[in-house]
């Protein structure tokens, strides 16, 4: 295959990649490195590098989108990108010294585990833990959202365990090269117990934060190949914002499962390229 | 120059929003004109990325990608993009931290200053 077929057909792949990966809220990011690795055979070091670059461009790109549909809170996302960027810088460290099948396998298990999630559907915190939290309420984290009944005010909770889920979320974007965006929805959902218009639209704008602290290890690494990132990276994009422009039209609940099946599938090839020594 | 008042978290995530926008864009038109030098000089050459090499030194530092954009390289061009599509979160995180200092929050001007310092320590501890 020579630069040009290459750069279409990755560019295409990369374009189904962000349209679904917005439209069932998964992020295209996940997919990417197993469609790179497996699919068009790419050393998974290059792979993660192109994945994590686009992965900035899409969080940038689509929070004009977000802040239209959802009400980010910049105090929570901001304390907790402490602990991504942080966890970030180690996570990027860390794939620099561990085996690509190591990898490889980590990113098949994380990748059945959001398989696993989009089958589920997220809920609000019920009312009764609706008291405020001495912690959060220090941080100025507690907030109000426009709901359809008027404005609506929510209070965070257990800080300290969302901020250490967040560490492990941030470890993983820079070990795989992904927004982790399922991880830090979970850990703002279920830990913190913010509601999930808050979490969604604060989780897409800690993703670019998060993936610059391990573009840095990446880029100074030589993981990050122009040749290949240049394609990754504009499909994505482009793919990504027209994924969020039509999702207003089309019922996303089948769309999720089939996308959840395919990421779950990719994942045991992960798993099983990584002990056959594939990848 | 500015009262306090004028600084609501919403107006900030907005300007944030449209900054983040305004870098991503730019840097895509970068990305886009070097990658169709690129194909035009190498379209015809074999694609290898099966087997990891790494990037030569002068496109993993700052320095030399500048230097090879300037000098029209292909690959340099795309990597100039890159770079500044890693650097528009830290200028997100740099504008958080002045509308802080506005909004008089000072233990918040103190926790975006570290995330701050984390990404200044990324890309310019390593990748200088």
């Amino acid at each position: 295959m020579n630069n040009l077929e290459f750069t279409v057909l990755v560019g295409l792949g990369s374009f189904m990649a962000g349209f679904l990966g917005a439209l069932t809220g998964l992020g295209g990011g996940v997919v990417l490195v197993p469609l790179l690795a497996l699919v068009f055979k790419v050393d998974i070091r290059y792979a993660v590098g192109a994945s994590l670059v686009s992965v900035i461009a899409t969080s940038s790109g689509a929070a004009v989108a977000y802040l239209k549909e959802g009400f980010s809170n910049i105090r929570i996302g901001m304390f907790l990108e402490v602990a991504t960027t942080v966890g970030a810088l180690f996570g990027a460290f860390l794939a620099t010294k561990v085996s690509t099948s190591a990898i490889g396998a980590v990113f098949g298990i994380v990748l059945i585990y959001s398989g696993y999630l989009s089958s589920r559907t997220l809920v609000d915190p019920p009312p009764d833990k609706q008291q405020p939290d001495p912690l959060a309420t220090r941080l100025g984290m507690n907030g109000v959202y426009p709901s359809l009944n008027g404005p609506k005010s929510y209070f965070v909770h257990r800080v300290p365990l969302g901020f250490g889920l967040m560490f492990g979320a941030g470890g993983l974007s820079g070990l795989l090269g992904i927004g982790s965006g399922a991880v830090k929805v979970l850990a703002m959902d279920h830990a913190m117990g913010i509601p999930f218009k808050v979490s969604t639209t604060t989780s897409n704008f800690m993703i670019g934060v998060t993936a610059a602290a391990s573009a840095g290890v990446y880029l100074s690494r030589g993981y990050v190949d122009p040749g290949l990132a240049m394609p990754v990276m504009l499909g994505v994009l482009a793919g990504s914002l027209s994924g969020a422009r039509v999702l207003a039209r089309t019922k996303t609940k089948q769309l999720r499962w089939v996308f959840g099946a395919v990421i779950v599938a990719l994942g045991v090839e992960m798993i099983y390229g990584a002990f056959t020594g594939k990848l | 120059m500015f009262r306090k008042s004028d600084w609501t978290d919403q107006k900030i995530e907005v300007i944030i929003a449209n900054l983040l926008r305004a870098g991503v864009t730019l840097a895509a038109m970068v990305v886009f004109t070097g990658g169709v030098i690129f194909l035009m000089r190498h379209g015809k050459e074999p694609a290898g990325y099966h087997v990891f090499t790494g990037e030569p030194s002068n496109l993993r530092n700052w320095r030399g990608i500048v230097h090879a954009a300037f000098a029209l390289r292909a690959r340099g061009i795309i990597q100039l993009g890159l770079l500044m599509l890693i650097a528009t979160p830290v200028a997100r995180v740099a504008f958080s931290v002045f509308a802080f200092v506005l909004e008089r929050d000072w233990l918040y001007v103190g926790v975006a200053s570290f995330v701050l310092l984390v990404l200044f320590y990324s890309l310019l501890g390593s990748a200088m």
